[in-house]
C-alpha cells in the first residue's frame, strides 16, 4: 500500500511543474499587460510605462522571468498581486473556505440525488422513471449555469420571497468576524440566534445550481455502470439464491458499480471549480471562482499563475484521494493485479 | 402552570425586547464591485473612491454635494496669487481622526498630515512612499509632479502649496479621491511598530464612516463616525453589499436586501419605473461617447472624409436605440453640464447624399474599413457592439464597407494604444470638472503619446489654445479659449461626437437625502433611511 501511494506522490512531480509552466505561460500569451488595465481609457507616458513595467519585474526576458519565479515558489514565495498589493497566497486561501463550503454543499447534493437516480433508472430500465430521470440529467447537463441561476432567482427570491437573492448571510441583521471562513462554521461560533439558518439558508440556490452538472453526470453513469453490473453472472447467481432484490442491488450490484461513480464523483471536483466561477458571479459568492475571474481581466500575473497553481494542486489532491479510495473499494487495484 | 409562566415570560421578553432600544440604521449599498484597498491614493477605480475616499477620508477641499463646484473641507478657505502660482491653504480646528484598535489620536488634524499625504506620493525619498509597493497613478496622471514646486507648512493651521506654472485645474485636482488626507501621527505610530503597510490596510481617516470590516468580495462594513465635523451621519451602520451582476443587483434592490443600486441595465428601467418601491434616479453624467478616426491612416487624414464618414452617421437613432432615449445627442467633446459648452457649435447634419458627394470629392470609392467596439458596457456607452453595428449600417448606405471587430477589454485597449484601428469606439467620464480634463487629455499633442487620444490627432491650433489656457485663472478668460478649440475641433472632426449618456441610480423609496454624484462618486454621509 505505501509503494502504491509513493508512486502515486512521485508521478505527481512532473504534474506540478508543467502546471507551473502552463499556468505562467497562459496569463501571459493573453494580449495586454497590467499596465495596460491599469491605465484604461486614460493614457500613460512611455517612460511612466516602461517605470511601472520594470517594477513589476516584467522588463526581463520570460525565461528568466519563469526561473525566478520557479525559485521564488519553491521558497515558499507566491508573488504579490498587483492590484491589492497582497501575498497571493493569503488572496487565495482567505477565499478558498467560501467555495470549499459551497462545493462541499453541491456534492453532497449531487451525490444525494445523483446516486440514487442512477440506480432507479437502470432497475426501471426503458419505463417510464428511466426516461424522466435520464431525461432531467440531459436537461441539467444542458442548462448554461448563468441563465439557471437567474432563473432560480427570480422563482424562489423575488417572486416567492422563499430563499435569498445573493450573499452568504443576512448582512443586516448579523454580524460576526470571521474565524474559519466556513460562514456555517463561523455563525455557528458566533452563537448569534438564527446566524446558522441564516448562513444556510443562503446556500440553498446556489449550491443547488453548482450541483446541477455534476448530479446530471453522476446519474447518467451511475445509470449505466449499475447496467453493465446487473448483467453479470453473480447478479443471476445471487438472484437465483433467493436474495431479496434489494440486497442484491443495494450490496452485490452497488459495491462493484461504485469504482466507477467514485471516479466520477472526483472528477467532478474540477466540473465544480469551473461551475463556481459562474455560480459564484451569479451569487456574489466570494470565493476563488470569483477572485481568479478578476484577476485574469486585470492581468493580475502573481494572482493567476497563483490561483492556477493551487487549483490545480487541490484537483490533484482529490484524484490522489480518489486513486487511494479503489484500492480500499477494489482491493485488485491495490495489490497491483 | 410553572412551565406556562416561563413560556409567558419569555414571549413577553420577546415582545418588548425591540421596543427597549431603537434599532440601529443599517444603510445598505449594492455596490458593483469590489475596492481595490483602502488607500485612495493607489488606486484609479471609481469602487475604490467610493469604499476609501468617499467613506472613510476627507480633503482640503469638497465637490459640493451633486454638483461640479469647489466647497471647503478640510481647508476652510484658500487664497490664490494673482499669479497662480501661490495656493494658501487656512485648516479646519477641531477635526479628529478615527480611533482604531491599533491607534488611539493625541491630536486634532493638522498640516503635517496634509505634508505627509501629499509628500508620500511626491517624493522618493519619504519613508513611505515605497511602503506597500504604492503607484500614485492619479497624482502622476494629474500631472501633479510637473506642477507642484513645493508644498510648506506655514504654522500648525496654514499650508502653502507653490506651483511650477500656473495650472488652473488646481482646486478640482485638489478634490479629487487621490488628494485625501491620511494621518501622519497614524503613520508614524505604525512605522516605529514595523508594521506601516497597516496605514493601507486598516484605514484612518477624518471621514463620515469608519470602516469596521471587510470580508473580501462580499461585503464592507462601516460604523458612522460620531465626531464628524459635519455632524454624525444620520444612518449608524453602512454597508457595501458587492455585488457585480446588475441583473442580480436588480433582485436584490426588490427584495429589500439593499437600499441603493448602481448601473441598472437600461433593458429593465421600464420595470424599474414602473415599480412603486423604488425611485430611478437620473442625472446627466458627465462624460461623452465618442467615435475616433485614426487620423494617421489614410483616408482618414483627410478631414473630408472625416466630415462625411460623420454627415453618414444617424446619432439620433443612435440614441434611441443603444441609450433607450436616456441622453443627448453628442456636438462636441465635452457635457453640455460643463462650463465653457460652446452652444454656438453647429453639429455635422446627418445628409447621406451629401456625404457621398464628400467622399466622392475626396477621391474615395468602395472604402472597406474596419469599427472597433469596445467589448465592455461603460456609463458613456451601454452597448458598442449595438451602437457598431448602426454605424455600419449607416455606412453601407454611402458606399462604405465596415466590419466589426472587437477584443476582450484588455486586448482592446493595448491594441487601439498603438493605433491598429482604423476607426473606434471609445468614451470618458471626467475626473474633476475641468473642461481641460477633457480637451487636453483626449485631444491634446502629449496625449498622442500616452494614448488616450485615440485619433492619434494633433492639431496645433487646437493645442496652443488648451495649453494657453490652463496657464489663466480667470474662468471667463479660459472659456473664452475653450470655446475656440471646439470650433477648431469641430471643423477638423476627428471625432464623431455620438451621445452624452445619463447616468441611472435606482433607490428604495425609504431612502431620502441621498444625491447622484456628477463624476459618477457614491456619497453616504447625508443619507436617511425611513423605517
Amino acid at each position: 500500500m505505501f509503494k502504491f501511494i509513493l508512486s502515486k506522490i512521485i508521478l505527481l512531480i512532473p504534474t506540478f511543474l508543467g502546471i507551473t509552466l502552463a499556468a505562467f505561460l497562459f496569463v501571459r500569451l493573453l494580449p495586454g499587460d497590467p499596465v495596460t488595465i491599469l491605465s484604461g481609457e486614460r493614457g500613460i507616458s512611455p517612460e511612466r510605462r516602461a517605470e511601472m513595467i520594470a517594477q513589476l519585474g516584467l522588463d526581463k526576458p520570460v525565461i528568466v522571468q519563469y526561473f525566478t519565479y520557479l525559485k521564488n515558489i519553491l521558497q515558499g514565495d507566491f508573488g504579490q498581486s498587483i492590484s491589492t498589493h497582497r501575498p497571493v497566497v493569503e488572496e487565495f486561501f482567505e477565499r478558498l473556505p467560501a467555495t470549499m463550503e459551497l462545493a462541499f454543499f453541491a456534492i453532497l447534493i449531487a451525490v444525494l440525488i445523483g446516486v440514487p437516480a442512477g440506480i432507479i433508472a437502470a432497475v426501471k430500465r426503458g419505463r417510464w422513471p428511466d426516461h424522466v430521470l435520464m431525461g432531467s440529467a440531459l436537461t441539467g447537463y444542458s442548462m448554461p449555469i448563468f441563465w439557471w441561476g437567474l432563473l432560480l432567482i427570480m422563482l424562489f427570491s423575488t417572486t416567492l420571497g422563499w430563499t435569498p437573492v445573493s450573499g452568504r448571510l443576512d448582512i443586516i441583521n448579523y454580524y460576526f468576524d470571521p474565524v474559519t471562513g466556513f460562514m456555517t462554521v463561523d455563525a455557528w461560533l458566533s452563537g448569534q440566534e438564527g446566524a446558522v439558518t441564516s448562513a444556510l439558508h443562503h446556500l440553498i440556490l446556489p449550491s443547488v445550481v453548482l450541483s446541477t452538472i455534476p448530479m446530471a453526470v453522476i446519474a447518467r453513469q451511475t445509470r449505466s455502470a449499475m447496467l453493465e453490473v446487473l448483467g453479470e453472472d453473480y447478479i443471476r447467481t445471487a438472484y437465483a439464491k433467493g436474495l431479496p432484490t434489494w440486497r442484491v442491488i443495494g450490496i452485490h450490484a452497488l459495491r462493484n458499480a461504485m469504482i466507477t461513480v467514485v471516479t466520477v464523483i472526483g472528477l467532478q471536483v474540477g466540473t465544480l471549480m469551473a461551475g463556481a466561477v459562474l455560480t459564484e458571479t451569479i451569487f456574489s459568492w466570494p470565493g476563488v471562482g470569483k477572485w481568479m475571474i478578476d484577476a485574469i481581466s486585470h492581468r493580475d500575473y502573481p494572482a493567476v499563475q497563483g490561483g492556477l497553481l493551487f487549483i490545480s494542486m487541490l484537483v490533484m489532491l482529490v484524484n490522489l484521494i480518489v486513486d487511494l479510495m479503489y484500492g480500499w473499494i477494489n482491493p485488485r487495484v491495490r495489490d497491483g493485479k | 402552570m410553572k412551565k406556562r409562566l416561563i413560556a409567558l415570560s419569555i414571549l413577553s421578553a420577546v415582545c418588548f425586547l425591540p421596543q427597549a432600544y431603537a434599532a440601529p440604521k443599517t444603510f445598505v449599498y449594492c455596490s458593483e464591485g469590489a475596492p481595490s484597498g483602502f488607500n485612495p491614493q493607489f488606486y484609479t477605480d471609481g469602487t475604490t473612491f467610493d469604499a476609501a475616499g468617499q467613506a472613510i477620508y476627507d480633503r482640503l477641499v469638497q465637490f459640493k454635494p451633486g454638483e461640479t463646484s469647489i466647497s471647503p473641507a478640510l481647508a476652510e478657505s484658500w487664497e490664490v496669487s494673482p499669479d497662480g502660482l501661490t495656493y494658501t491653504f487656512k485648516l479646519r480646528k477641531g477635526v479628529k481622526f478615527q480611533t482604531t484598535k491599533d491607534f488611539t489620536p493625541t491630536r486634532d488634524f493638522n498640516a503635517d498630515d496634509v505634508l505627509f499625504s501629499f509628500n508620500r506620493q511626491w517624493k522618493a525619498d519619504d519613508p513611505y512612499h515605497k511602503v506597500s509597493n504604492g503607484n500614485y497613478e492619479y497624482f502622476t496622471g494629474m500631472s501633479m509632479p510637473d506642477v507642484l514646486n513645493t508644498i510648506e507648512k506655514v504654522d500648525d493651521y496654514t499650508v502653502k502649496f507653490t506651483l511650477k506654472r500656473p495650472e488652473a485645474p488646481m482646486l478640482a485636482n485638489l478634490a479629487m479621491d487621490f488628494a485625501s488626507i491620511l494621518s501622519a501621527e497614524y503613520a508614524d505610530a505604525m512605522m516605529k511598530a514595523k508594521t506601516p503597510e497597516k496605514v493601507d490596510t486598516d484605514p484612518v481617516g477624518t471621514g463620515p464612516f469608519q470602516l469596521v470590516a471587510y470580508q473580501k468580495d462580499a461585503m464592507i462594513r462601516y460604523k458612522a463616525n460620531e465626531n464628524y465635523w459635519e455632524g454624525k451621519p444620520k444612518i449608524d451602520n453602512l454597508v457595501f453589499a458587492i455585488t457585480k451582476d446588475n441583473a442580480v443587483r436588480w433582485q436584490k434592490l426588490q427584495a429589500g436586501e439593499c437600499h441603493l443600486m448602481p448601473f441598472p441595465n437600461t433593458a429593465d428601467l421600464k420595470a424599474m419605473q414602473e415599480n412603486k418601491d423604488v425611485a430611478v434616479l437620473s442625472q446627466e453624467g458627465l462624460n461623452v461617447g465618442y467615435f475616433a478616426y485614426n487620423t494617421t491612416k489614410k483616408p482618414f487624414d483627410d478631414v473630408r472624409v472625416r466630415k462625411a464618414l460623420n454627415m453618414a452617421i444617424n446619432k439620433p437613432a443612435i440614441l434611441d436605440a443603444v441609450y433607450q432615449g436616456a441622453g443627448k445627442v453628442a456636438k462636441n467633446p465635452i457635457p453640455p453640464t460643463m462650463w465653457s459648452y460652446n452652444d454656438k457649435v453647429v453639429d455635422d447634419t446627418y445628409d447621406v447624399e451629401g456625404a457621398k458627394k464628400l467622399l466622392a470629392e475626396a477621391g474615395v470609392k468602395d472604402l472597406k474599413t474596419n469599427i472597433w467596439a469596445m467589448p465592455v458596457q461603460r456609463p458613456y456607452n451601454p452597448n458598442a457592439k449595438r451602437m457598431a453595428e448602426m454605424i455600419q449600417a449607416d455606412w453601407k448606405a454611402v458606399g462604405v464597407e465596415a466590419e466589426i471587430v472587437s477584443f476582450e477589454w484588455a486586448e482592446y485597449l493595448e491594441r487601439s494604444k498603438k493605433g491598429e484601428h482604423d476607426t473606434l469606439l471609445m468614451g470618458w467620464t471626467g475626473d474633476n470638472g475641468d473642461p481641460d480634463n477633457f480637451l487636453a487629455v483626449l485631444l491634446g499633442c502629449d496625449a498622442v503619446k500616452d494614448g488616450s487620444n485615440r485619433a492619434f490627432w494633433c492639431n496645433q491650433e487646437f493645442n496652443d489654445l488648451v495649453q494657453k489656457a490652463k496657464t489663466l485663472s480667470d474662468q471667463g478668460e479660459r472659456a473664452k479659449l475653450y470655446e475656440q478649440a471646439q470650433e477648431v475641433f469641430k471643423k477638423e472632426a476627428p471625432w464623431a461626437t455620438i451621445a452624452h449618456s445619463v447616468v441611472y441610480e435606482v433607490a428604495s423609496k425609504k431612502v431620502s437625502g441621498y444625491k447622484q454624484s456628477p463624476f459618477g462618486l457614491h456619497q453616504f454621509k447625508n443619507v436617511d433611511l425611513a423605517e
